[in-house]
């Protein structure tokens, strides 16, 4: 049933076979259908798009597929299993990173400590040792620090290195979150919104890091994002979300000619 | 070391003599990591023979463009051991700007910094006749392109590790002091910039002459952050670095070279005036914020630094107490502050390129900082005349340089002869031969003269910048500009008044002075272009304007380029706007035309005036900015103008 076929895109990048297959996911808040019976794949190496209007269902979606959300019916398939109901942590060792919408950096801290964090899920030694510093802890800070470090060098915060990230303009902070997912070395990297109120400038930057992130280290990227302009040109394939139900899925060029998607973008009148 | 005339030859000689000791470093992945002379050499001759490998053949030139980095500047040496002609560009330009250098010099290959740069090149290829491979250091988001036409650093070494050595050495047999070392482009405040062909002659000799005059060693350290397009750059960072060994390091990225700086401590320094300011200005900034103990600290040994600093760096006689307070203040101030400037080591520090501001460059040197002041140009391979220790002063710019003659001629341009002017610009003997004469004297196109007592050079103005007003009376618009740009508030003047009754003035404001000073006074502002045009700054520079006018009515000569009327400009001037060149001089003549509306506003008494400007955003794309700008008077001191005749 899953699809393992791989294909090149038109640009030169090889997309393989599916990495996460959502299979007819409702999910509901007491009485509310966030989300209604929606079903779509995620393949090896694409950039995966989720759009819709407000209120759409895109971020309760995004905590779907990150586990952080239970849906009452439907599966999540991850790498040709079924996935269990997860703790966060469990999610993260499975190589899944993510970003939030609002921001959510310990703002007290440095950047630098702050994209540490990323690799908590790669040390191994105790706290105690970690907080002493002693023997097998300060070999395995110095190797994650080096990856930290090709992090902050890749995403060209350098700058910043040693800034507390509560003095950090709102564009920086975006791409300090985005540091700290890439620090984890995901496989599947969920970014929720990681354009909203940026300028023209910022969200140019962030769409180059975006893509040279997918180019690079070929890591696959769901996100959502409201910038119709931006989802267009980043992604290999979009779904599109109204209400909680899915009402359009493929090309961007597809999408943009589905009626469906153009009523719900201009607006209909609903039922 | 006498009989080493080129720049490869001080490459093998630096590998030889110390190469243990370290040539480049570059701070990566937050760590400084190093090449030692030997390490360097290896490297270098890797790229050659790569470069001959791909096809470069003996006088070919090679654009190199992309920022400061060890792997950029080994490759301009690898150019040249290979037989080839480097050519560094700026990496801000834009694609035309590339396309007609590129152009100009038949460039057969570039090696680029990263992919920003290979896609300004790729853009313009299709133009470039010949251009036949790229090279580029950092592959990020480069993956998909075409690599039959492009390549990267780590294949280019690798073909030249398994590639013969014979081809190479044949190449570097073959080359004397008279071969050509590099090719700089000038900024071009007129027209389109030349190419100046410079020989291994004409760096070594400069350099030698430059780095015994300031007894420059191999232990120094420089911090290599300026572009390396400008000739400055490549003699203090290859030339000079060659021939003394000294170690060039490389910032991280360009947003951290002051904390670079820090932690280098250069031994020698050089930076144009506006850095200068800009880091004065930071600290000032900072100095608002401290609290009123520590700030009275500052203020009070300052004030003695005022005094007393300057003559103890001239080994002047200074009372004991006088000392002593000087050295009290150093512990408790000057100290902490020239670390946290990064100017602890400095032992030689200059600038140069526009006049420096009195206070400025006395404040520098009231710390302890051996600022000097230096003339310079590309076709001179920088070095026309150097301040003497012991000789220094904010208004001159020194004696000539060893080996560097001096000659003012009748209508007050100053012309040079030295071992380092250069041998010709590209391809355009006309030009050549109307700035070099065939006795070898250059025109430097500056109108200045030599003080009789001292010998030292002082430069009014751009000679062809030098005009008459209607009234017959001297206009040195450079001559006013400068003393307003000595306002931390303003970033950029441009004064008019050539052929005119009066005169007028543009001002930027300094968006960092300014905006701080907004905030202090609780004044909000949207954009740059209502905080400039903001009443109470209008009034305060207004102030500065009124001040530049008192100073200007004491000179007998100038008195009347006293600015009448001005205007704060309601955008900045910009190198991509063409409104100035890539080393930050103002086109005088591109701003008068494309603010002829603005100008006549100001000559006509308007109050304001409605304009719309063309602008480019970084990105290249074109925009309009629309403004209604206002007209303000400045006061005026009545003085009696001795006209140019009765001058003369």
């Amino acid at each position: 049933m899953l699809d393992t076929d791989t294909f090149t895109t038109p640009d030169g990048r090889t997309i393989g076979g599916t990495v996460m297959d959502l299979r007819n996911i409702t999910l509901r808040f007491g009485g509310v259908e966030a989300i209604k019976d929606i079903s779509f794949d995620i393949r090896e190496g694409e950039i995966r798009a989720i759009i819709g209007p407000n209120g759409a269902g895109k971020s309760s979606m995004l905590n779907v597929i990150s586990g952080f959300y239970v849906p009452q019916e439907g599966e999540v398939w991850y790498r040709g299993k079924p996935r269990p109901q997860m703790k966060p942590y469990e999610v993260a060792q499975q190589g899944i990173a993510r970003t939030f919408q609002n921001i959510a950096l310990f703002e007290g801290m440095s950047v630098l400590d702050n994209v540490m964090c990323g690799r908590l899920g790669h040390m191994n030694t105790n706290i105690l040792s970690q907080a002493i510093w002693w023997g097998k802890a300060a070999k395995e800070e110095t190797e994650n620090r080096a990856v930290v470090e090709r992090v902050i060098d890749f995403l060209e915060i350098q700058a910043i290195r040693k800034t507390p990230v509560g003095r950090l303009p709102y564009g920086l902070k975006k791409r300090v979150e985005l540091a700290r997912a890439l620090a984890a070395q995901p496989s599947l990297l969920l970014l929720d919104e990681p354009m909203a109120g940026m300028n023209v400038e910022e969200k140019e930057d962030m769409s180059r890091f975006i893509l040279d992130v997918n180019d690079e280290f070929g890591t696959t990227i769901a996100l959502i994002e409201h910038d119709m302009g931006v989802v267009m040109d980043l992604s290999d394939r979009v779904v599109v979300m109204d209400y909680g139900r899915k009402i359009g899925d493929g090309t961007p060029d597809e999408v943009r000619n589905n009626q469906d998607v153009i009523d719900a973008y201009l607006g209909v009148a609903h039922d | 070391m006498t009989d080493l005339h080129t720049i490869p030859a001080y490459l093998d000689r630096n590998a030889t003599d110390f190469g243990d000791a370290a040539a480049y470093r570059e701070k990566e992945y937050g760590i400084w990591q190093e090449w030692t002379w030997s390490d360097a050499r290896t490297e270098i001759e890797e790229m050659a023979r790569g470069l001959i490998g791909l096809g470069l053949e003996i006088g070919e030139h090679v654009a190199v463009i992309g920022r400061n980095r060890p792997q950029l500047y080994m490759s301009m040496v690898a150019v040249q051991c290979a037989g080839g002609i480097p050519v560094p560009l700026y990496q801000d330009a834009v694609g035309e700007e590339i396309a007609y250098v590129l152009g100009n010099c038949s460039a057969k290959f570039v090696i680029a910094g990263d992919q920003e740069q290979v896609d300004k090149v790729e853009e313009v290829r299709a133009r470039i006749e010949g251009l036949r491979h790229i090279v580029y250091l950092d592959g990020r988001g480069l993956r998909k392109y075409d690599h039959s036409v492009m390549s990267s650093m780590e294949t280019l070494r690798e073909a030249g590790r398994n590639a013969d050595r014979a081809e190479m050495d044949r190449r570097r047999a073959q080359q004397t002091g008279a071969t050509t070392c590099v090719m700089l482009y000038t900024s071009g405040t007129t027209g389109k910039p030349k190419g100046v062909v410079l020989s291994h002659d004409n760096i070594v000799s400069t350099s030698k002459a430059s780095s015994g005059f300031d007894n420059l060693r191999q232990s120094d350290e420089v911090l290599a952050y300026l572009p390396m397009a400008w000739v400055g750059d490549f003699i203090f960072s290859i030339g000079q670095a060659m021939v003394t060994g000294f170690t060039v390091n490389c910032p991280e990225s360009a947003d951290t070279i002051m904390h670079d700086l820090r932690e280098i401590g250069p031994t020698y320094y050089f930076a144009p005036p506006r850095v200068f300011e800009t880091q004065l200005t930071s600290v000032m900034i900072r100095m608002e914020d401290a609290s009123r103990p520590k700030k009275a600290m500052f203020d009070h040994f300052m004030a003695h630094a005022k005094g007393v600093g300057p003559r103890l760096l001239d080994g002047e006689d200074v009372g004991f107490f006088d000392r002593m307070k000087y050295k009290l203040g150093e512990l408790l101030v000057f100290g902490p502050l020239k670390n946290t400037l990064g100017l602890s080591r400095v032992r030689v520090g200059y600038t140069a390129g526009e006049a420096i501001g009195p206070e400025l460059f006395d404040f520098y040197r009231s710390i302890g900082i051996n600022l000097k002041q230096l003339y310079g140009q590309t076709e001179a391979s920088v070095f026309i005349t150097q301040q003497k220790d012991n000789e220094v002063r904010s208004d001159t710019v020194g004696t000539p340089t060893p080996g560097v003659e001096l000659r003012i001629a009748e209508n007050g341009e100053v012309f040079y002869r030295s071992p380092g002017s250069f041998v010709e610009y590209y391809q355009n003997p006309e030009s050549t031969a109307s700035t070099k004469d065939p006795e070898g004297w250059v025109a430097t196109g500056d109108a200045g003269f030599i003080e009789e007592d001292t010998g030292h050079l002082r430069i009014i103005d751009r000679a062809k910048d030098v005009g008459k007003m209607a009234s017959g009376a001297l206009f040195a618009p450079k001559f006013v500009e400068n003393k307003l740009k000595f306002f931390p508030d303003i970033y950029e003047a441009v004064v008019f008044g050539n052929g005119r009754d009066r005169c007028v003035a543009f001002i930027n404001i300094d968006l960092t002075a300014v905006g701080n000073w907004a905030e202090r006074n609780n004044i909000a502002y949207a954009s740059y272009q209502e905080l400039a045009q903001h009443p109470r700054v209008l009034a305060t520079i207004t102030d500065h304007v009124n001040a530049v006018n008192r100073l200007v009515a004491e000179d007998d000569m100038l008195a009347g380029c006293q600015v009448h009327r001005f205007l704060v400009l309601h955008k900045q001037l910009d190198a991509d706007d063409e409104e100035m060149t890539r080393t930050q001089k103002v086109k005088r003549r591109l701003i008068e035309e494309k603010y002829a509306d603005l100008i006549e506003g100001l000559y006509s008494g308007a109050e304001e005036v409605y304009t719309e400007t063309d602008v480019t955003y970084e990105d290249g794309r074109k925009g309009k900015i629309k403004a209604t700008v206002k007209m303000c008077d400045a006061e005026v001191v009545p003085v009696d103008v001795k006209t140019l005749e009765a001058a003369e």
